[in-house]
């Protein structure tokens, strides 16, 4: 059964990281929904956070895989209950439609915020899962979005124990 | 050690001394030059074996690693050069084959512009490597390589390659080296769980049925003896896969046979019924496996293996044991209680007597004037004693060869598995006589592969390499006829070849060759081949048709294992 996974790579900080880690997703036919990747609370030790729709079976395989690169310290596979995840969507619009009072009124709805204010546009950040973030797109789509943008998924485990510990295990 | 100032080409050569390198297979190029001028002071202790194309290197270099149990070292130059390694580098990493190629890059100011001969080879060979990197300064060459052998050879072995730009090679800095042995984020040798190998051990004690499998990691953890003492021990009877051929004697009266497609009746049909399954150092190739939906279901599973990603990835195992197989089987030697099969055992004799008697059958039926591939290979068999290195290219003479070859010593048998290479023989023959220059060294090889590599007899001849070569010319690419015969109603669409005089051709360079027709003296031809002093080529014109039986057709299950 298919399924949202989220899989968190740890490496090291190597050229072609990237592309080492995507090969895998590839050479099994696996679409990538989001990626993202920064340098994890070791220093040097970078974080890839990878969500794709497939099937355990498969995703434990990848991880498999993922652990074989050599510059991969350790690879996990999270179910969304599993996590706390999160993502960050911008939001262009034309300043002129703040006179219209509606616009405030969805802003402060949706709990987003203005993060800068032009004589001619204006951006607006909202973080949250994608469910809200589309909600907020769509709710701003009848005023004008000119530049809409969302970022990959970023998540923390639930389960206490940390990366330092699994390093020394290695 | 002292630090030197030297060149980054310098470097490379000091730190291939300092890993013991004797032999490289290579060819030089533009951005390579600088390598081999360096290569040039060292003739007298490096033995630099000139190929004709890059992909002859490579495999020579893996012939050379699997007979010598050594990292073969390659050396090619950008572009074209790095790019013919490609089917080499596939070839090994699937085959667990350890190779450091080192290959030139065009100067790193010039990286990504489309310079001539540029290539971008770290992003190309990143699939089909262990490892791979790019150097762009001299100072880093010596950490690279030493990163490179010990990636290359720990763990399960694959091929590296690194990648040197030119101004690299070019660059001066203090040499200085130093073997690695760790990487943070790399764990070479597993640690071995106790209570899994005693539950591993439990489930054979309590078996009555219990059958091996064996694989190329036992070659390559060195674990030939350990197994011997397992299976003395234990009683089971031993199966191999097609590169595990050689890691147990195959005159040992426990050995019931070779696996897979084209393997043996009795292992086939007796893997769905023995009631534990153990499995070491092997990866449940699809070729091994036919159906798993009816693979051994029966049966629990035992599967040892270095690489953790192949436990559970084919085949569930009920135990996996995360070790090398060394390791594991000194431990489970231990574990385990003395035992015979005897009744078990004699399954495996009597399912052996039918193929043989049903082969001999269809044998019969067959014209009797032609030579049979099968009987080549056992008379070879039988005048070398099963102790040559036998290499064989992909199709039909490789099955017949792995079928009839009796292999009683390691490491003497060297074939493209995995990635079914038409055309690694012949280099890597070449690369098996230097890794194993004391062994008689034959190549067996079909006319279609012959043709894909045969610019390598210029190697021979320039490197003076005793090679037998063995070609049995059906006149057929054969494996793809027989399927056409059996699965595309005979229509024998682009397998016909017509070949060049091989006899001709051998003695164009300079190497002795005969042709041989007729059943008569085939032994004696043999005999002299091996007797002959130098490269050898003998052409054997062999039965049109044959094909090879048993055989398990794709998607069937190796319990429907055919015999005609």
């Amino acid at each position: 059964m298919e399924k949202t996974y989220t899989v968190s790579v740890f490496t090291e900080n190597s050229i072609g990281m990237m592309n080492r880690i995507t090969i895998i997703f590839t050479r099994r036919h696996l679409n990538i929904d989001s990626i993202t990747a920064s340098e994890s609370e070791i220093k040097g030790v970078f974080r890839y956070t990878i969500v794709l729709r497939t099937s355990r079976e498969q995703v434990d395989k990848v991880v498999g895989q993922l652990e074989k690169l050599i510059d991969v310290f350790k690879a996990f596979v999270h179910e969304d209950s599993e996590i706390v995840h999160q993502e960050i969507a911008l939001y262009k619009i034309r300043t002129e439609t703040l006179t219209n009072g509606d616009v405030e009124k969805v802003i402060r709805e949706h709990h987003a915020r203005i993060l800068t204010v032009d004589p001619k546009f204006m951006v607006i950040e909202k973080t949250g899962h994608v469910e809200e973030t589309q909600l907020l797109f769509e709710n701003l789509q009848p005023y004008g979005v000119l530049e809409f943008v969302r970022s990959g998924r970023v998540a923390v485990t639930k389960p206490m124990k940390e990366l330092s510990a699994y390093l020394e295990e290695l | 050690m002292n630090s030197i100032k030297t060149t980054g080409a310098q470097a490379v050569m000091k730190s291939l001394v300092a890993e013991q390198v004797d032999t490289i297979f290579g060819y030089p190029g533009g951005a390579i030059m600088p390598i081999y001028d360096a290569l040039y002071d060292y003739v007298s202790t490096i033995n630099h074996v000139l190929v004709r194309h890059e992909q002859g290197a490579i495999h020579a270099a893996q012939g050379y690693a699997r007979t010598s149990k050594k990292t073969g070292v390659v050396f090619a130059t950008s572009g074209p050069g790095a790019t013919n390694l490609i089917t080499g580098l596939a070839d090994a990493l699937i085959d667990s084959t350890p190779l450091v190629c080192i290959t030139g890059q065009v100067a790193s100011h010039l990286l990504g512009s489309d310079a001539f001969q540029e290539t971008d080879v770290v992003g190309i060979s990143m699939p089909i490597t262990k490892w791979n990197c790019q150097v762009t300064k001299a100072e880093e060459i010596p950490a690279a390589i030493a990163k490179a052998f010990y990636i290359a050879r720990s763990g399960r072995p694959g091929p590296v390659l690194v990648d040197i730009t030119k101004d690299a090679q070019f660059g001066v800095m203090e040499f200085q080296y130093e073997k690695r042995t760790r990487i943070r984020s790399y764990r070479a040798k597993p640690k071995i769980s106790k209570t899994n190998v005693e539950a591993a051990a439990l489930l054979i004690n309590n078996a009555q049925k219990p059958f091996l499998l064996i694989g190329q990691g036992i070659m390559l953890s060195n674990a030939e003896k350990d197994l011997l003492r397992f299976v003395e021990k234990s009683g089971v009877p031993v199966a191999s896969t097609l590169l595990g051929l050689g890691a147990f004697p195959n005159n040992h009266p426990q050995y019931v046979g070779f696996l897979g497609m084209h393997g043996d009746y009795a292992p086939n049909i007796k893997t769905n019924e023995c009631d534990v399954l153990i499995a070491i150092g092997m990866r449940f190739d699809d070729r091994v496996t036919g159906d798993v939906s009816r693979y051994a279901k029966q049966a629990k599973v035992v599967h040892i293996d270095i690489d953790a990603s192949e436990l559970n990835k084919i085949i569930h195992a009920d135990v996996a044991v995360h070790a090398d197989a060394k390791e594991a089987l000194s431990i489970l030697s231990e574990l385990v209680q003395e035992k015979q099969h005897t009744a078990w055992l004699q399954e495996f004799k009597d399912a052996k007597k039918v193929e043989v008697e049903t082969l001999q059958v269809s044998a019969k039926e067959l014209h009797s004037e032609e030579i049979k591939m099968d009987e080549v290979i056992k008379i070879l068999s039988d005048i070398t004693n099963g102790e040559a290195v036998v290499v064989t290219d992909v199709g039909q003479h490789q099955m017949m060869t792995a079928r009839y070859y009796q292999y009683n010593k390691t490491k003497s048998n060297v074939t493209s598995g995995g990635l079914g290479t038409m055309g690694f023989a012949l280099p890597a023959a070449i690369g098996a006589k230097f890794g194993a220059p004391e062994k008689p060294v034959v190549a067996i090889i079909g006319d279609g592969g012959f043709q894909m590599t045969l610019q390598e007899l210029g190697t021979i001849l320039q490197s003076k390499v005793d090679v037998k070569i063995i070609i049995l010319n059906n006149r057929f690419l054969g494996m793809v006829r027989q399927w056409q015969q059996m699965f595309f109603e005979k229509r024998y669409s682009f397998t016909e070849m017509i070949s060049p005089d091989f006899v001709a051709l051998a003695k164009a360079y300079s190497i002795e060759a005969s042709k041989f027709e007729a059943r008569t003296d085939l032994k004696e031809t043999l005999v002299k081949m091996l007797n002959h002093k130098g490269s050898y080529l003998l052409e054997i014109m062999v039965a049109k048709e044959e094909n090879v039986f048993p055989m398990i057709p794709t998607g069937a299950s190796v319990s429907e294992v055919r015999l005609n």
